[in-house]
């Protein structure tokens, strides 16, 4: 992280190889003396097919070359890492990200520790789609600073009209992502004009030069920024009973007196010393790696989050809306659970439901079910027990997640947390005298919920109304929350979007909840297509209270039947959204019953009651 | 007007910070990881960042040295006692069914004896101690090649370098999971260049053997490179002689391997000197590299450190 100093800036380098970013960072490197010279001698005598440049100078293109099956499809598929030595000391270290279209995860892995983003445009051919999506993924990731750097200004005889034109253009997108600092500088980085030296051929442009802006470079003071945060990721015990709390520091700083609050478990503490190698420390900043004491025993373990005590505290939370860059070719699963690792934690997660996808060539949400490679998309997450974050905005290092899957152990996604949806903890649920237990001694047995999946048409709420007739006739209190007839009151304001759907079946669920504690056996005849819709219905009873009943009917048996006409309308074209058409229907994969909807509807039914009375 | 000047010493303070992060990381997330030892001036910065890292506590993991046979023999003498001044767990990894079947630099050709001696050697040692994460000293400036390589390097089962499989790295994040059969190839140094490693040996003053000073030391000349003759199994040619030269070497490995370059640098503050004035890649020195290219990224989907 950027420090006033910023001994090591990290700089992101974005624009295709035709735009001349190879050129571009070629040059930087050899004119400040950070590439050695046998490699300089390399790029005198090599020479690509098609190349121009005479043998005998620098191609500076063939600098930033990679790895051998690049070189052979003559493009560049992943992040590279160089270093640059400014003349004022300062240590660049270039993240180089490949242009080409499908790599938007390849510009998000760059632009996660970005300070400052380079983004190349090439003057002759204008802003084009890249352009934006390059700038919305760095502002997405975080990059506080962008360089609009104009290039091939010699191919339009330096036109002073044409860049502006080009610069408004793309400003008015920066503005709209809310990047706070945006500067242009005009180039040709083929002919070292403003890359490394001021160009005498534009005396319109007044500004530094690519290198003078980078040296002089200074962060933009954030009085948003969090306070301490300090991720704990190795106990240290040695002899004299020490014991120590090693990491790094990933915002604000530290002395010894401070307090600090454990914020998974909300313990505070005083620290007591600041410890190296070497001596102790009077303080310490963000970006130093160090191990605390503290003045007493507190349950501290790796994963943890100390942070400084106060109003700006993370607090636990098990649901954040979050920001995701899909990286695997496999799309996301909803309601699929990964591993959530940020910084030293790792939780089992889910994700609830994708509330929209970002194009992020226009800047458009559109609503979207999956998300797939490459893609970016707003989502809710639920983990399996509340861990403290914070907004991404606020630091990067408490803000950031991966997605792990938990078999093949590859990374899926980068996340970004947006909401910390803590309102769950601001109410405390009050407790009433007459309980469960009262109820069930009153009605003679115990409620729970039977919850009956299946597609259209497949006979949910026929078994549903035999089954509750049964039921009622032995005595046992009955309700049936019907699909279709909740949608007509409680739920009239939703649609059929994955994500209305996912609302529906929270409401059906948590009206369920409510109906069973009172003592009722509540059957509900819903579609729920989605399994991480039903998982998380699941997740509000306790074991045995829910009952998944999974109504097995071939979608050609539905479809025949079709007692509401919705299999004739979506073939007609006019129902997009039909589960088992439009959409597809995740069948449960381990249902506490299957039913046939095809069978006999009392046998069905006895089959049933059997369930529901445990017997 | 504000001085802009950076001074060295914050830029090594940043990198070190960066080191000591990846190296705590490793030691929790891993069940049992390894640091690869191997003498040289990465090596040695490698193993004074892992003593700060934990201290004042012990190194949490062992040391391994894939050793060759054919080092320099004062890199072993200062092996074994670095060894036994800091209370190493050090663990020597061998090829010694190929040493029994008489495999040398000079009768197998560089690349094979190499892929025997080092690839095969780091494998079977890794594997035959069960490590699932081994520390390594490269850095990204040593050659094009490794500018796209990460910091947590992840190894298919039997040690195969995919380049498809590597996982995007964010912030100071890594994803240290490992499905059946996975390894991890870890490298602290990775933003680091070889000056700055020596302006680090300088400053926090490392010990390193004094094969990196210039004095003069029995070589001869082959090919335009010099190569020292280390010991009497070193075939000299019919009326080759060895003679004395004042030089240095700027890596150390295998001795019939290590080309030596002449110098008077016989200090630290010298020999940064002639590498700033110098400026040529490190690896211009091994002889093991100059096949090509892309012989490096070869090697290394061999399982090649």
């Amino acid at each position: 992280m950027a420090t006033a100093l910023t001994p090591v800036l990290h700089l992101v380098t974005c624009g295709s190889v035709d735009d001349g970013k190879s050129t571009l960072i070629g040059r930087l490197l050899a004119e400040t003396g950070s590439v050695p010279s046998d490699q300089l001698e390399y790029a005198r005598q090599t020479r690509r097919g098609g190349s121009t440049i005479p043998v005998g100078e620098i191609d500076f293109s063939l600098l930033t070359d990679g790895l051998e099956a690049e070189r052979e499809q003559g493009i560049t598929i992943d992040v590279a890492y160089r270093h640059m030595n400014l003349p004022n000391g300062r240590r660049v270290l270039i993240a180089d990200a490949p242009g080409h279209e499908q790599y938007t995860r390849n510009m998000a892995v760059a632009a996660s520790n970005g300070d400052v983003a380079v983004l190349l445009v090439d003057a002759a051919r204008g802003v084009r789609k890249q352009t934006h999506r390059h700038l919305t993924v760095c502002a997405l990731m975080g990059v506080k600073t962008v360089v609009i750097a104009v290039n091939k200004m010699d191919l339009i005889d330096y036109d002073f009209g044409t860049f502006e034109q080009l610069v408004q253009e793309i400003e008015a997108t920066a503005s709209r992502l809310g990047v706070p600092q945006v500067v242009a500088i005009p180039l040709s980085a083929f002919a070292g004009e403003n890359v490394t030296a001021a160009a005498t051929t534009m005396p319109w442009y007044t500004g530094p030069h690519l290198l003078e802006f980078l040296s002089a470079w200074v962060p933009i003071a954030d009085t948003t920024a969090a306070p301490f945060r300090f991720p704990v990721q190795f106990v240290v015990r040695a002899e004299g009973n020490f014991r120590g709390y090693a990491g790094t520091v990933v915002a604000g700083e530290i002395s010894p007196g401070d307090e600090i609050t454990v914020a998974d478990s909300g313990r505070t503490a005083i620290v007591d010393r600041i410890v190296t190698h070497e001596k102790d420390l009077p303080k310490a900043v963000a970006g130093q790696a160090v191990t605390l004491t503290l003045d007493h025993e507190v349950d501290v373990t790796r994963g943890d989050l100390l942070a400084a005590s106060g109003p700006n505290l993370a607090q636990p939370a098990d649901r954040f809306g979050a920001d995701l860059v899909w990286l695997s070719e496999e799309p996301l699963a909803h309601g699929r659970s990964y591993l959530l690792v940020s910084g030293s934690r790792s939780v089992p997660a889910t994700v609830t439901s994708v509330r929209y996808q970002l194009d992020v060539e226009s800047g458009f949400e559109h609503a979207a079910r999956l998300l797939n490679m490459n893609d970016v998309g707003r989502v809710e997450i639920a983990t399996d027990k509340p861990i403290p974050m914070d907004p991404y905005a606020l630091c990067r290092d408490t803000g950031g997640f991966l997605l792990v899957d938990r078999v093949s152990a590859d990374t899926v996604a980068a996340g970004l947390v947006r909401h910390v949806m803590r309102r769950a903890f601001n109410v405390v649920p009050h407790t009433y005298d007459v309980d469960r237990a009262a109820r069930v001694r009153l009605m003679g047995h115990v409620g729970k919920v039977v919850w009956l999946t299946g597609l259209p048409g497949s006979g949910k709420s026929t078994i549903a109304d035999a089954a509750v007739a049964s039921l009622h006739a032995m005595g046992v209190h009955t309700y049936v929350l019907d699909g279709d007839n909740v949608r007509t009151g409680l739920n009239k304001d939703l649609g059929f979007t994955p994500e209305d759907r996912a609302e529906n079946v929270r409401r059906v669920a948590e009206v369920g909840k409510l109906m069973s504690d009172a003592g009722l056996v509540v059957l509900v005849a819903l579609v729920s297509p989605y399994r991480g819709d039903r998982a998380a219905a699941r997740e509000l009873f306790a074991p045995g209270d829910f009952l998944e009943v999974y109504v097995d009917t071939p979608v050609e048996v539905c479809a025949e039947r079709d007692p509401k006409g919705l299999y004739a309308k979506a073939a007609a074209g006019n129902l997009p959204n039909m589960t088992g058409r439009g959409q597809v229907y995740e069948v449960p994969e381990h249902p506490d019953l299957i039913l046939h909807g095809t069978g006999d509807l009392d046998a069905t039914v006895e089959q049933l009651a059997r369930v529901i009375l445990g017997e | 007007m504000t001085d802009l000047t950076v001074p060295y010493v914050a830029v090594l303070d940043e990198l070190e910070a960066e080191a000591i992060h990846i190296y705590r990381e490793t030691a929790a997330a891993f069940r049992n990881p390894v640091l690869l030892y191997s003498i040289g001036k990465d090596s040695s910065v490698l193993l004074h960042l892992a003593l700060k890292a934990f201290a004042p506590a012990a190194l949490p993991f062992p040391v391994m040295h894939v050793d060759t046979t054919w080092k320099f023999r004062e890199m072993i003498e200062f092996r074994d006692l670095r060894a036994q001044q800091l209370g190493l767990d050090l663990r020597i990894a061998k090829n010694e069914v190929a040493m029994a079947e008489g495999v040398t630099p000079f009768t197998h050709g560089t690349h094979e004896y190499t892929r025997l001696m080092k690839t095969v050697a780091l494998r079977e040692g890794i594997d035959k101690y069960g490590f699932d994460a081994a520390i390594g000293g490269a850095r990204r400036d040593e050659e094009r090649s490794r500018a796209k390589e990460r910091i947590f390097s992840l190894r298919e089962p039997g040690h195969r370098w995919d380049p498809r499989k590597q996982r995007p790295e964010f912030w100071r994040t890594a994803n240290t999971t490992l499905s059946e059969g996975q390894s991890m190839r870890v490298f602290p140094l990775s933003n680091w260049t070889e000056l700055d490693v020596w302006r680090y040996i300088q400053r926090e003053d490392i010990p390193i053997p004094s094969l990196y000073y210039a004095k003069p030391r029995p070589v001869v000349e082959r090919d335009g490179v010099l190569i020292m003759v280390d010991d009497e199994r070193f075939p000299l040619r019919p009326g080759e002689q060895a003679q004395m030269r004042s030089v240095r070497f700027r890596t150390l490995g295998c001795y019939p391997l290590s080309g030596a370059v002449e110098s008077t640098a016989d200090n630290i503050a010298d020999l940064i000197a002639e590498m700033e004035s110098s400026n040529v890649s490190e690896r211009a020195g091994r002889l093991i590299d100059g096949e090509g290219g892309s012989s490096m990224e070869s090697k290394k989907a061999e399982g090649y450190f």
